[in-house]
């Protein structure tokens, strides 16, 4: 499967996934003003890789800031997530955040209570 | 009318009223402002100046995140919500026109925005203002992923998460106004303080 390959700017996060190794990685920050059409390519090559997963999928979540609107957006990565989760692939999420960055981390707190996927939250010291 | 009466109503400054101007900023410990048209390159421009800014005052990473979050939440529902029903270019013009200010004082920053509003939406606003008020850290962060869960986005792909996430982050009460310019639109005042 092709590698899904985006290049980060100062609002929009650099992503990789690689659909031989099943890791999805955003990284840097995500505040585009319209993130729904940001997220399109991304949510158009899930509609492939949907098709013949991995058989792990490991979603790492690098990300320094994010607005409001793209926090929708992820959301929605991980709702699908969640219905491919047990079937073609196991998904797993990892949500790193810096070092007393505690509101990063309690964001990720909060998509773990709303998705039922298994998350673990990394403390590191620089992202 | 407005308008008219800001340009025929006050005597045009003097070229040496610029230095009254700046010392009254510098008093008021203002590090950035801007009126104009807000485009989306110049939230990308005040985001870089003041990161650069916050890191050289050598501001604690927590704080300068939380800033940095407020403002973006701050500016795109600037850019989101501008009223533009305006019926002719000036009227538009004057709707995209906006005011943004940073203080920076007791260890406290402030983000302040001015923009123009359709009286249309107020209620709403004031309603929305005065919930998120009259919440606890706890419940804004219960009301946050109620609504994040909850799938529901405006025609313009915002959530409504903006003024939560801007009170969460501030972790103090938005204090706002809304200035009524004539019967179609207001001027409204939001002030945002990150302790």
């Amino acid at each position: 499967m092709e590698k899904f390959h985006l290049i980060g700017s100062p609002k929009t996060p650099e992503i990789d996934f690689n659909g031989d190794t099943g890791i999805l990685e955003l990284r840097g920050r995500s505040i585009p003003e319209n993130s729904v059409e940001f997220y399109s390519p991304l949510n158009k090559w899930l509609d492939d890789y949907e098709k013949q997963p991995h058989a792990s999928t490991t979603v790492d979540v690098k990300l320094e800031y994010f607005n409001t609107s793209s926090s929708k957006c992820i959301l929605d990565i991980f709702k699908r997530l969640e219905k491919m989760n047990g079937k073609a692939t196991q998904v797993k999420v990892n949500w790193y955040f810096e070092t007393e960055d505690e509101d990063m981390a309690e964001a990720g707190e909060d998509y773990q209570a709303i998705v039922e996927l298994p998350f673990t939250i990394i403390e590191v010291d620089e992202i | 009318m407005f308008q008219n009466a800001c340009i025929f109503g006050i005597p045009e400054m003097a070229i040496t009223d610029v230095y009254d101007f700046y010392r009254k900023m510098e008093d008021e410990k203002i590090i950035l402002s801007f009126k104009g048209e807000f485009t989306p390159d110049l939230l990308t421009s005040i985001l870089n100046i003041l990161e650069t800014r916050m890191r050289t005052m050598g501001v604690e990473r927590k704080k300068q995140k939380r800033v940095f979050n407020v403002l973006v939440e701050c500016f795109q529902n600037l850019y989101h919500h501008i009223d533009e029903r305006a019926s002719d270019a000036a009227e538009v013009e004057l709707q995209k026109s906006v005011l943004i200010m940073i203080k920076y004082a007791g260890d406290s920053f402030i983000v302040r925005t001015g923009n123009h509003l359709s009286n249309e939406v107020i209620p709403e606003l004031r309603r929305k203002l005065a919930m998120v008020n009259a919440l606890s850290t706890d419940e804004l962060r219960g009301l946050y992923q109620a609504k994040l869960k909850n799938d529901q986005r405006s025609e313009k792909g915002t959530a409504g998460l903006g003024l939560i996430d801007i009170a969460r982050k501030s972790g103090s009460k938005l204090e706002y106004e809304f200035l009524e310019i004539d019967k179609h639109s207001s001027f409204f005042c939001l002030n945002v303080v990150i302790e």
